[in-house]
């Protein structure tokens, strides 16, 4: 009895003593950095906005620029703005196949021309209905299939909803590809050659450059959201197809008009893909019902190689490597 | 030392103690097509996946058939080989080394399949350092170096008397250095009381484990698959039935080297039509088991008609009609065919029936992977023309080729350090086999 109660005064010691260790080595190391500026003040001051929105004073000679920091941008990413729960919803009564969401999404993530992260498919739900067109972004489900199956926890879901892809962990297993049911990531097969401004920090948010070997897809354009900004697709769209918001704000948004989510869900019945899946996507669609366009609208003006997707393919194609 | 030994060293060393010019001759051939093999992975490491056949939709092509193909050898060598020694199956002396061979020299390469299918091969270490225990790729990390090290000590432990009896023989004519290797291989077994039942109880309790873990670890591969949602691999008997399509190929693969072995090495005398008809056996019952799973599976996506289970089964029955044929009906009914008649059970017969076994479960293999990735819930559309449908390039091929081209060189340069029939268990067989006689002379 004697000995445990020795043992455990012995043991709070030791506890004190690293506290009281690790105490003075932090004063001592607050006062390093704090002295360190001094030495070489100027005595010109500058006035800066600090990160939480204070203005702040400080002395030029203590100004450095910042470095490229990728370790906290993926630690920035794996968190999701606080509060928040994205949705996004997709009209196809609106949609002509304009591409517009495509192109404005290649060229926002420096993207190669073979390189979709939204596509636009040519549905037909049974032979008596028409057909439709309707965009196919990732559908950043809540109960993501492709997260689950990673090995390495290079996807993964934030608390806002978003799934992001990190590949600077992703080992191109291609397993999240084949769990996910909608087909919505695209693999780097060859390096995408794409040229990166001189100081550009790799960011999962913007996910660029894209690395040979790892898997890419659509990020509900996160960095444009971090800074209260609609994402690419959704502000390229002419047609406002496509409405982005946040679940909690119960808002939507195309960037023309601003609609209640809830009131649009039960007036325009809307629906997710799939829902019998389980997967329950951020993505809702709206029923093509009272369209704007008849559907061959979407053929013209496309280019050949892309209305050549849309014709369906029987016999196989000797594969061109470039 | 008995002259029962005396002959089966006689019958069964030469072949450690010089080798032939063929054998360098097959060595080196096999040797080439290793080396154009590295050249498609240098090239494939170079240029990227770009240079295979696999696309967007098509993410996994012949890499994973072959992997999952050449696991399946493996556990099915393990089965077979711990079954036929738990159960002092009475004719599994000469055949029982080539199974556990199997089992590990499938092993070593079978994982080799996923590093050529995997991105970045920089950084498989990740699975290591920072695995996540949902994954079942991690289950099956888990699972496979388990039984790398299983079947390894399994392996050693079943050859460790014969290294002790090629130590121990005067005669052999030997270099001095394989001399110095079954010393040191040996660890010092003198066969005493004491050693022989401690051997005999770590082989009965290894055999136990790699059976068990065969059949988990084959399940945990099959659930790779099973786990999706994809319309043919989300089925709940994917787990038994991959672990009978395993023994398939492995028995398959057994009749396979033990002809060839039989024929080059000239072991007639041991491996008899006796071994190819037992094992004919079991390949008979496991083709029926396996064609069975196979038509419930498809039957029951086929009878209930859910849209992508039929747009599947339409792929199976049309564009891949021809590879369904070969894997399901050729594949299963000709070993049922050759073995259950009696007249037809020749060596040769049984031997082409292995062989047909084992290209149809590759086949079958195929089919299960490349047509359901090519059938996603959403209709492939919007991708370029050229990245629609899945053809294997060279690239692929040379390293399927070259996968089977290591198999042989381990086989043939393990068949150069240790007799490929077991030295120990033939003596413990025929020893048996005495007794028997004479208890039998006794009784009556």
């Amino acid at each position: 009895m004697k000995k445990k109660k020795e043992e455990s005064s012995s043991r709070r010691k030791f506890i004190r003593y690293l506290g009281l260790g690790l105490g003075s080595a932090a004063v001592a190391g607050t006062a390093v950095i704090a002295r360190e500026p001094a030495e070489a003040e100027s005595g010109e001051k500058v006035m800066l906005l600090s990160s939480d929105g204070k203005l702040v004073e400080v002395d030029r000679s203590a100004i450095r620029v910042a470095k490229a920091r990728t370790k906290e941008e993926i630690k920035r990413s794996y968190k999701g703005l606080p509060g928040k729960k994205f949705v996004m919803v997709i009209d196809l009564a609106k949609c002509k196949n304009a591409r517009k969401c495509v192109d404005a999404c290649q060229e926002g993530h420096m993207l190669p021309k073979d390189h979709e992260w939204i596509k636009i498919y040519l549905l037909q739900d049974s032979e008596m209905a028409s057909k439709y067109w309707f965009p196919k972004p990732c559908y950043h489900c809540d109960n993501p299939l492709c997260v689950s199956v990673c090995p390495v926890g290079a996807t993964y879901k934030r608390e806002d909803g978003i799934v992001l892809v990190d590949n600077k962990r992703c080992i191109g297993c291609k397993f999240c590809m084949t769990a996910c049911p909608y087909s919505a990531r695209v693999f780097n097969w060859k390096d995408p050659e794409v040229e990166v401004p001189k100081d550009h920090v790799y960011d999962p948010e913007l996910n660029i450059p894209a690395v040979e070997g790892t898997v890419g897809k659509c990020v509900f354009c996160a960095d444009k959201l971090r800074v209260n900004e609609l994402p690419r697709c959704v502000k390229a769209c002419p047609m406002g197809v496509i409405y982005f918001g946040d679940i909690n704000e119960d808002a939507v948004t195309n960037g023309v008009e601003t609609l209640r989510f809830s009131s649009m869900m039960l007036g325009k019945h809307g629906y997710r893909h799939m829902e019998e899946l389980g997967t329950a996507p951020s993505v809702y669609y709206l029923p093509p019902v009272n369209r704007m366009y008849p559907v061959e609208i979407g053929f013209e003006d496309l280019d050949d190689s892309i209305s050549e997707r849309y014709t369906p393919q029987v016999e196989k194609k000797p594969k061109k490597n470039d | 030392m008995s002259a029962n030994r005396e002959s089966l060293l006689k019958d069964l060393t030469p072949e450690i103690e010089k080798t032939g010019r063929s054998w360098y001759v097959v060595f080196g051939i096999f040797l080439l097509i290793f080396i154009i093999g590295i050249y498609g992975l240098i090239q494939q490491i170079d240029k990227g996946h770009i240079v295979t056949g696999m696309r967007d939709n098509v993410v996994w092509g012949v890499y994973i058939v072959n992997f999952i193909f050449f696991m399946g050898l493996s556990y099915a060598g393990a089965l077979v080989s711990g079954t036929l020694h738990l159960f002092k199956t009475p004719w599994r002396a000469p055949v029982i080394r080539i199974a556990e061979l199997i089992t590990v020299i499938s092993l070593a390469i079978g994982p080799f399949f996923i590093f050529f299918c995997v991105g970045r091969l920089d950084r498989l270490p990740y699975i290591l350092a920072f695995p996540r225990i949902q994954s079942p790729i991690v289950w099956d990390v888990i699972a496979i170096l388990t039984d790398v090290f299983g079947a390894a000590i399994f392996l050693y432990i079943s050859f460790l008397e014969d290294f002790a009896i090629l130590r121990d023989n005067e005669n052999l004519q030997i270099p001095p250095w394989k001399k110095k290797m079954y010393r040191i291989l040996a660890l010092g077994y003198q066969g005493t009381e004491k050693q022989k039942r401690i051997l005999s109880l770590s082989r009965n309790v290894m055999a136990a484990i790699i059976i068990a873990i065969a059949i988990i670890v084959y399940s945990v591969l099959a659930w790779i698959f099973g786990v999706t949602l994809q319309p043919g691999w989300h089925s709940t008997i994917f787990g038994p039935y991959f672990v009978i399509a395993a023994i398939f190929s492995g028995v398959g693969l057994l009749i396979v080297l033990m002809a060839i072995f039989r024929k080059i090495y000239s072991l007639e005398k041991y491996i008899t039509l006796k071994h190819f008809v037992n094992l004919g056996i079991v390949l008979f019952v496991i083709a029926a088991f396996f064609g069975y799973f196979t038509f419930s599976d498809y039957l029951t996506k086929w009878y209930g008609s859910v849209k992508m289970d039929k747009i599947l089964i339409d792929k199976l029955f049309t564009e891949f009609r021809f590879y369904f044929i070969v894997a399901n009906y050729i594949g299963i009914l000709t070993p049922i065919i050759i073995i259950a008649i009696p007249k037809l059970r020749t060596i040769r017969n049984i031997t082409v029936a292995a062989v047909i076994a084992l290209v149809a479960l590759w086949v079958n293999r195929y089919i299960i992977i490349v047509p359901t990735l090519e059938t996603p819930f959403l209709p492939i559309q919007d991708t370029r023309a050229d990245w629609l449908w899945y053809s294997p390039t060279w690239v692929e091929w040379s390293l399927t080729a070259a996968g089977i081209a290591v198999f042989g060189m381990l086989f043939m340069i393990i068949s150069k350090i240790a007799p490929i029939i077991s030295i120990s268990e033939m003596e413990e067989a025929e020893e048996k086999q005495k007794q028997n006689q004479l208890t039998g002379e006794h009784h009556e």
